[in-house]
């Protein structure tokens, strides 16, 4: 069955004007040498996240080498990154949230940068794979969970008993309250991994009807107002991604009044 | 015939599902808009929602990018 | 039927289906996501976040004792103002002590000055007074002498004798009346 029914979109328009393939540039391929890829090869996944973590260190390293008191260009976007994150953490989560910054600050520098350079024409979106938000989301959930029943020890189941509503229906809202909590490193990885390989896959449908000639000014310029559009979508999932794990936090660390 | 019978289904299948995007971003224009006129009534308070502001339109875009999900799987993964 | 789906999501990704679904290709990149993520957690807490810390309390220490060494001017220039007000009015205090002084002492000069003055004109009037009174008294002797004189004469001139005293009493009647 599956055989003839993942025919690639290429092949089954041959003879037609054009070929679209949005797929394509979400492949895994060994960067040395042809084969299988195995979990210690060193493929394009592996090259892209040695940039991501290049630019991070250019950036945060390199950046602040000199300590000066009036920074530079690039020890300024370090301390506003640093800045902006502090404050998201210690806003979300209260004042016991702000030990846990660094783990917030690495999940954010991660995915803003692999997210931002996954728009680098030809390149590769680390952060469109469901493995990587997957792993990143459940390390979230799993830490916000282990880290909270720590903290709290049984205090923290209470959180599914809503204390506020009537006792009759006290059972039901724990249920749903159980089923939105397992839910939230689905929605949280699916978010982020979706947006990414929508964002990019839009691009490539539209990019391939560019070789029309008839409509091709008009998709160059769309592509251009997409690409825009998905810089903004890079940052904000970003964004999301990192305030939503600050929420999910404060459920861990803060006083659950809510 | 039943497989082309089966890919056209699956075609249909994930034109369908698109439409799930629709609600998403009537979901997000009606976050939007009314953060906006909430904004323009209060603009001093605006700036300390603004997280609020991201944190709606995320989940209510979750919903919609599910869809979209639902319709990649129906094409390449059926 | 999840098998089957899962084989079929492996098959479809090998032949350009979704990547994404490729379950065979977690462990890749899992393994180098994991790797990535310690690197950069190192890179933060070992070097970046304290670099980045250290400046921030730096310059907010930096700006605390400026605007304490602000506030320290700010009060001395204050201090340096009040100090030159007081100067201030202290010398005009003085002045005016000063000026009354001198007025009070010209004062003192002048209304001597006037009594001086008041008793050498009185002293002078009295003087011219009695001159006057003299004068005056001269003059009426010599009126009557005059008149003596004329009537005499005229009498004489008339033919007549007449003695003095009959002429001198005449004339004095003559005056009084």
């Amino acid at each position: 069955m599956a055989g003839e029914a993942v025919v690639p979109l290429t092949e089954d328009v041959d003879g037609q004007m054009f070929h679209i393939d949005p797929m394509h540039q979400f492949k895994i391929h060994p960067l040395f040498g042809e084969g299988d890829v195995h979990w210690y090869t060193v493929s394009n996944v592996t090259l892209w996240l040695a940039i991501t973590v290049l630019v991070i260190a250019a950036i945060l390293v390199f950046g602040t080498r000199r300590r000066a008191m009036i920074p530079s260009r690039s020890q300024s976007v370090a301390e506003l990154i640093y800045g902006f994150i502090h404050n998201m953490v210690e806003e979300v989560t209260g004042h016991d949230g702000v030990k846990y910054f660094p783990y917030v600050l690495t999940l954010f520098l991660f995915v803003l940068f692999a997210n931002v350079l996954g728009l680098i024409p030809t390149s590769f979106t680390t952060t469109s794979h469901f493995a990587v938000t997957v792993t990143l989301a459940l390390m979230v959930f799993l830490g916000v969970t282990l880290l909270g029943l720590y903290r709290k020890g049984l205090g923290f189941l209470s959180m599914f008993w809503v204390s506020s509503a009537p006792l009759a229906i006290r059972p039901i809202l724990a249920i749903i309250e159980v089923i939105s909590y397992f839910v939230r490193p689905v929605s949280h990885s699916i978010r982020l991994g979706g947006n990414m390989m929508a964002g990019h896959a839009v691009m490539k449908v539209i990019a391939g009807f560019a070789t029309m000639l008839v409509v091709s000014p008009v998709v160059v310029g769309s592509i251009a107002l997409i690409y825009g559009l998905e810089t903004l979508v890079a940052v904000v999932q970003a964004y999301v991604f990192t305030i939503l794990t600050c929420v999910y936090l404060r459920d861990a660390v803060g006083d659950n009044h809510h | 015939m039943e497989g082309e019978l089966a890919q056209m289904g699956k075609f249909i299948g994930a034109g369908l599902a698109t439409i799930g995007l629709g609600g998403a971003g009537i979901g997000v224009g009606n976050i939007a808009g009314n953060f906006l006129s909430g904004a323009l009534r209060n603009p001093s308070a605006a700036p300390g929602q603004m997280a609020n502001l991201f944190v709606g339109i995320a989940f209510a875009e979750a919903l919609g990018i599910f869809s979209f999900l639902i319709a990649l799987l129906l094409m390449f993964a059926v | 039927m999840a098998t089957e789906a899962t084989d079929a999501a492996g098959q479809a990704a090998e032949a350009s289906g979704m990547p994404q679904l490729d379950f065979a290709l977690w462990p890749h990149q899992i393994f180098w996501l994991l790797v990535t993520l310690v690197v950069i957690y190192l890179l933060l807490t070992r070097i970046a976040l304290p670099r980045i810390s250290s400046v921030l309390a730096d310059r907010k220490g930096a700006i605390t004792n400026d605007i304490a060494a602000a506030e320290e001017l700010k009060q001395k220039a204050l201090r340096a103002e009040k100090a030159y007000n007081d100067a201030l009015a202290q010398a005009r205090v003085e002045a005016a002590k000063i000026v009354a002084e001198a007025r009070a002492e010209i004062q003192k000069d002048l209304d001597a000055a006037t009594a001086k003055a008041d008793v050498e004109i009185a002293a002078k009037s009295t003087q011219s007074e009695a001159r006057i009174a003299e004068i005056r008294d001269g003059a009426l002797e010599a009126v009557t002498e005059v008149a003596k004189d004329t009537a005499k004469e005229i009498v004489a001139a008339l033919g007549g004798k007449a003695d003095a005293r009959s002429v001198t009493a005449a004339v004095n009647a003559r005056l009084k009346g």
